[in-house]
């Protein structure tokens, strides 16, 4: 643990024999993203002739070029995902944070009921048919944008993240003299609580932000008009396509088919374009995460 | 007999109670009231209210009759379930993935954990703890794309190195048997990295002085990972343990759908309840069927909640989720 300790045998046989099997796992969890860039720049004949490899006979640009030779497919689906992203996230840790907030006030008798009431759905529901129905023919969200940020807008879980912080890192004096000071709940929420809280609404938005980006199932679901389709499901329904031609081709033996078919190398870079943005940020916004399960980890 | 007038009475009592603190707080707390009042209504709409759709379960529904107007039938939706054979085998693959995920995932969550925390050399832990972290963060999309690059059957990088080495190709995306080793191998690439922080922080949470102590009586280093760091991540591992047993009932339907999507060839060894209500309303629409397996599948996890939230509150009453 301390490094100023001298290692004993058993801890330096266990030092390197550690270090090999993490390298290991390591390298199994980086290979398949590096798998994928060195795929994406390889030339496309020598993927079908010689398969997938570290070290490609041939490289190429080609996929991109071809993926942005016609960008506004893809420049739709960013926009959305984008779009999707930063609204969603602004609207859920809004709904979050005021909720965590209210329920985290002793004063507030019904707190634990209304803690129950948000909780209960977690256990026990109509599961996702009934969910559909109502999205689908009472909300009328079918290919809607907003059916891509509705269902993510409210997580208990993360309503009692926040609770749990301010109840274990504000002091209650400062609910007092906030009183004392003539302030509202809103302006004491607004103006004490929330600059105190940085770290949970850190952690939560980036945990909510992750989900909307990630997303292809809603998409899936919901979304009819192609150019409303997210990013992922845009990436999703590439693949498919070209898995289903396949089969279409196999089975009728029409080669002409393979007009619109993306090619091997042109499906990762799409792959590549749709994941960029987040293995950028990755190295940022790390830290947040594993804060976030330390937090929630403590129970208030 | 005696009792029950003392237990309407407590009831009675109960729901005064309740309406009085509500009265209190429209009165007192009207803005608290107001601030959690957008997720009260959203969880209204969105959750409580699709429990009437529960009723499903029980009809054989038709997009014409709708909610109500569809035939009632009854059970014959579980019957015919249970019956075909068709819920024991989404039952039993359900679990049987959990259950290699629960204990599979842990063991290998505290041995890299403890592997972390020991090893010499900060640089080597960072950067390590980085890269296992990553593949938390992408999308499934793109581990079905990892998982076809490597294992589809012209061009797959396993395939080519199987050729290479004088082998015949392997039909990964034909052979059932073998994604009872993939889907865990998978989830185990994408979690573990995530999972072994909070063990690793239940380590660094051990107090040196104990250590220090062990050390100055002689302990050997595997002792002290034996009598020391085990025993301290018994709690953490306890309630995550119970956590997740409480879960075990259901699927995670992104890694299954991005692995296999509708390969039908796979689905004997594959196919999970939240798979397969999926294909129920969307590939081939059976709403009263789909529903069935739904509750089936909420009324077992609220039960292994419950359970497991009894048994974390005697072992571990400050972690009880209620």
């Amino acid at each position: 643990m301390s490094s100023a300790t001298k290692y004993t045998r058993g801890h330096a046989t266990f030092n390197v024999i550690s270090k090999a099997i993490l390298a290991g796992f390591a390298t199994a969890c980086l290979l398949p993203f590096i798998l994928m860039i060195i795929g994406s720049f390889t030339d496309n004949t020598t993927v079908l002739v010689n398969g997938y490899s570290l070290f490609p006979e041939k490289w190429s640009l080609a996929a991109y070029e071809l993926i942005f030779k016609y960008p506004k497919q893809v420049i739709d689906a960013y926009k959305v995902t984008i779009f999707v992203t930063t609204v969603g996230t602004a609207i859920a840790l809004t709904i979050t944070t005021i909720s965590g907030y209210a329920l985290s006030r002793p004063t507030f008798r019904s707190r634990n009921r209304i803690a129950l009431y948000l909780y209960f759905p977690s256990l026990f529901g109509g599961g996702l048919i009934p969910w559909y129905i109502m999205m689908t023919q009472v909300l009328k969200l079918s290919d809607s944008i907003w059916a891509l940020i509705i269902p993510s807008l409210v997580s208990t879980y993360n309503i009692f993240l926040v609770r749990n912080f301010i109840r274990t890192s504000v002091p209650l004096e400062l609910f007092e003299s906030a009183k004392i000071d003539g302030a509202g709940e809103l302006r004491t929420f607004g103006q004490i609580i929330l600059p105190l809280i940085t770290p949970v609404t850190a952690t939560v938005g980036l945990f909510i932000a992750l989900g909307y980006w990630n997303d292809w199932f809603l998409s899936n679901l919901f979304i009819t008009t192609s150019s409303k389709y997210s990013l992922q499901y845009y990436l999703y329904n590439m693949l498919n396509s070209s898995k289903a031609l396949q089969e279409l081709k196999a089975i009728s033996g029409d080669i002409s088919i393979e007009i619109d078919l993306p090619s091997e190398t042109a499906k990762l870079a799409m792959a590549v374009v749709a994941t960029g943005p987040i293995i950028m940020l990755y190295p940022f916004v790390q830290r947040y995460f594993v804060r976030g399960l330390v937090i929630g980890s403590v129970k208030g | 007999m005696a009792n029950i007038p003392a237990a309407q009475g407590k009831n009675t009592l109960k729901r005064r109670r309740i309406m009085s603190d509500l009265r209190y707080d429209l009165k007192h707390n009207k803005t608290l009231l107001l601030m959690v009042f957008p997720s009260i209504l959203y969880l209204f709409v969105l959750s409580y209210l699709p429990m009437v759709g529960i009723y499903y379960a029980f009809t054989n529904y038709n997009y014409q009759g709708g909610l109500f107007g569809s035939p009632f039938v009854g059970l014959a939706n579980f019957k015919f379930l249970f019956a075909s054979g068709t819920a024991w085998k989404l039952t039993f693959n359900t679990v049987f993935y959990n259950l290699i995920f629960i204990f599979g995932g842990t063991a290998l969550r505290i041995a890299i954990a403890i592997m972390l925390s020991e090893i010499i050399g900060n640089i080597f832990r960072k950067v390590t703890q980085t890269i296992i972290f990553l593949p938390h963060f992408v999308s499934m999309v793109l581990v079905g794309v990892f998982a076809y690059n490597l294992m589809n059957y012209e061009t797959g990088l396993l395939n080519n190195i199987i050729t290479s080495l004088g082998g015949e190709r392997f039909d990964f995306y034909g052979t059932p048997w073998i994604w009872r080793l993939i889907i865990p191998a998978v989830e185990f690439w994408k979690s573990t990295g995530y999972g072994t922080i909070i063990y690793l922080a239940a380590i660094l949470g051990i107090s040196e002085e104990i250590y220090e102590a062990a050390i100055i009586d002689g302990v050997t280093f595997m002792q002290k990972i034996r009598y020391i760091t085990l025993p301290s991540l018994k709690p953490t591992f306890t309630i995550l343990l119970l956590m997740s047993l409480g879960g075990i009932i259901r699927g995670q339907f992104d890694l299954f759908y991005q692995l296999i999507g509708n390969n039908g060839l796979l689905f004997g060894t594959t196919d999970i309840i939240d798979t397969y209500v999926y294909r129920v309303l969307r590939v081939s629409p059976n709403i009263g069927m789909g529903s069935a397996v739904g509750l089936y599948q909420s009324v077992i996890g609220a039960l292994m909640v419950l359970g497991s939230n009894y048994l974390i509150r005697k072992l571990e009453p400050e972690n009880a989720l209620f």
